[in-house]
């Protein structure tokens, strides 16, 4: 394998927007192919996520059009991958091995999403899909009623009386709101108290409104190509150390969710082939698409023990400044969740993070970083190592 | 076929009253709802049988904002049967008001409920219910 380095990033503000699927695409695209110093035609393949185009916007197939609107010649390959809220990373790892394995040099990759037009009652029925479609949809499980029941089992399980888990739930979107503030592509750059989470209403037992990240409209993207090709390159190349992805079925076979197979397996992929534990990880981007989503994250990529979690949001530990940071960015909570964008957006913040970009939010010296992206009730989990 | 049991023929049974499992030949443990292979070991040496229907609750949610065809609130529950398998269903027969976490360990037994078909669902559903045991 070859060593692939992301030597060019975009990103789209997150949050409503005028825009199309394929015009909020080429316009992180265009960002990525800029800041990578190369030529539209230097790439050699297109490798789009996209998860709901086709409720969204009618638009299937989105590849070929998005090739168009860039346009790249007819020989270009230009594939769509969808992995519910981890449709990015997935098509990330998929572009990683292609330059890796030697068969293309420059490849581009990235994610888009259009949703807020949909209302949340479509939304919240379209994003439901990634859910077990014969035997759980039908009970009307929604995604905060995943972790909703998550949260419910974590408290029971480590005996943590609801109203201290609560609270520490509410400081997760506390942090991430203050992250968020300081990222001016954020959806939300808004701080917020503890009081406006515990106040504001009930989704899905015990969750409300401020545990759950937004829906967003948004894309980012990536050029990846050769190590030897980045060394060229005047912008300072970001590598990819290690790749990791894990399968789960429908939740109830899952049974105990509290601690995600899926996602233990795809990490311990990622570090090893990183050569890496995570006491070496810097700075963390991992998918906080509920606050408690957040902490049962922490715990399995091995920053925390099981069940001590949520501690960390008393500590200070998890914020900019402390041991570990996670979500610098403000997370999917403040900077905003357009699933099929989302993968590409934690690399996009990793990236300008190990390059010392990040003005305000930046993590100091941080020289490894790793990213988590969770599709589905962990159907798909995606986990990629960062180093410069 | 390949399929010892598929969803309709699982849905059937369930509207006739009849919660059914798959036990695996080579590891004994039961698989439900039903796949094309174990929960457990992935064997493929299935046989259909029936399943007692007792269980206990082991997390629940109360929808509140529901999705598009659906009325909130209703409670979500997961259920671990007598046999070991765990189902997703709806606690029925409870005010979602007074759900807390006491739910947890509670006693249930599973009924259904037929789920008319809405939007891409491909037709009807069944979903399990769940009633306490007082």
């Amino acid at each position: 394998m070859r060593k692939v380095a992301i030597t060019g990033v975009g990103m789209t503000k997150f949050g409503p927007t005028e825009l199309g699927l394929n015009e909020l695409f080429v316009e992180a695209a265009a960002e990525a192919v800029e800041t990578a110093g190369i030529n539209v035609r230097d790439i050699q393949s297109l490798f789009v996520g996209n998860c709901l185009g086709d409720f969204a916007e009618g638009q299937a197939n989105i590849g070929g059009f998005l090739a168009s609107e860039l346009g790249l010649p007819p020989g270009t390959p230009a594939t769509r991958f969808e992995g519910a809220c981890a449709t990015a990373s997935v098509a990330i790892r998929n572009a990683w091995l292609w330059v890796a394995s030697g068969y293309y040099d420059t490849v581009l990759v990235g994610g888009v999403e259009k949703i807020l037009h949909l209302g949340t009652s479509i939304a919240t029925r379209t994003f439901a899909m990634a859910s077990d479609s014969k035997y759980e949809e039908f009970s009307g499980l929604t995604f905060p009623g995943v972790f909703g029941m998550l949260t419910h089992m974590y408290a029971h399980k480590y005996g943590l009386p609801l109203p201290v888990l609560k609270e520490r739930m509410a400081r997760v979107a506390v942090k991430n709101h203050r992250h968020g503030a300081k990222n001016p592509l954020a959806q939300f750059q808004k701080e917020i108290s503890v009081d406006t989470v515990l106040n504001s209403f009930m989704v899905a037992d015990p969750l409300q409104l401020f545990d759950c990240c937004p829906f967003s409209d948004g894309a980012a993207a990536l050029v990846l190509t050769t190590g030897e090709n980045a060394k060229k390159l005047a912008s300072k190349p970001v590598y990819i150390m290690g790749v990791g992805q894990g399968s789960a079925g429908a939740l109830s076979r899952q049974k105990d969710y509290t601690v995600m197979q899926s996602r233990l397996a795809s990490v311990g992929q990622a570090y090893k082939m990183a050569g890496v534990g995570p006491a070496d990880i810097d700075v963390c981007e991992l998918h906080d698409c509920f606050t408690i989503a957040e902490i049962v994250a922490s715990e399995c990529l091995g920053f925390f023990e099981f069940g001590k979690g949520s501690e960390a949001l008393e500590t200070g530990e998890t914020a900019l400044g402390g041991r570990i940071p996670i979500n610098p960015s403000g997370g999917l909570k403040a900077k905003g969740h357009p699933i099929g964008a989302t993968g590409a957006a934690q690399v996009y913040e990793i990236v300008k993070q190990l390059r010392g970009e990040c003005g305000d939010r930046q993590v100091d010296g941080a020289k490894i970083g790793l990213t988590d992206t969770l599709g589905g009730d962990a159907g798909t989990i995606v986990n990629l190592v960062l180093g410069v | 076929m390949y399929y010892k049991l598929n969803h309709r023929q699982y849905f059937e049974a369930l509207k006739q009253g009849q919660l059914l499992g798959l036990k695996c030949g080579a590891c004994g443990e039961i698989t439900a709802p039903p796949k094309a292979c174990c929960d457990n070991c992935a064997a493929t040496d299935l046989e259909v049988l029936n399943l007692s229907g007792e269980g206990e609750i082991k997390s629940y949610t109360v929808i509140r904002v529901a999705p598009e065809g659906l009325k909130a609130p209703y409670i979500v529950a997961m259920v671990e049967l007598a046999e070991g398998p765990w189902l997703m269903g709806n606690l029925v027969d409870f005010d979602p008001e007074r759900a807390s976490l006491e739910l947890i360990g509670k006693k249930v037994t599973v009924g259904h409920k037929v789920v008319s078909e809405m939007n891409y669902t491909a037709g009807e559903g069944v979903t399990p219910t769940f009633t306490m045991v007082y």
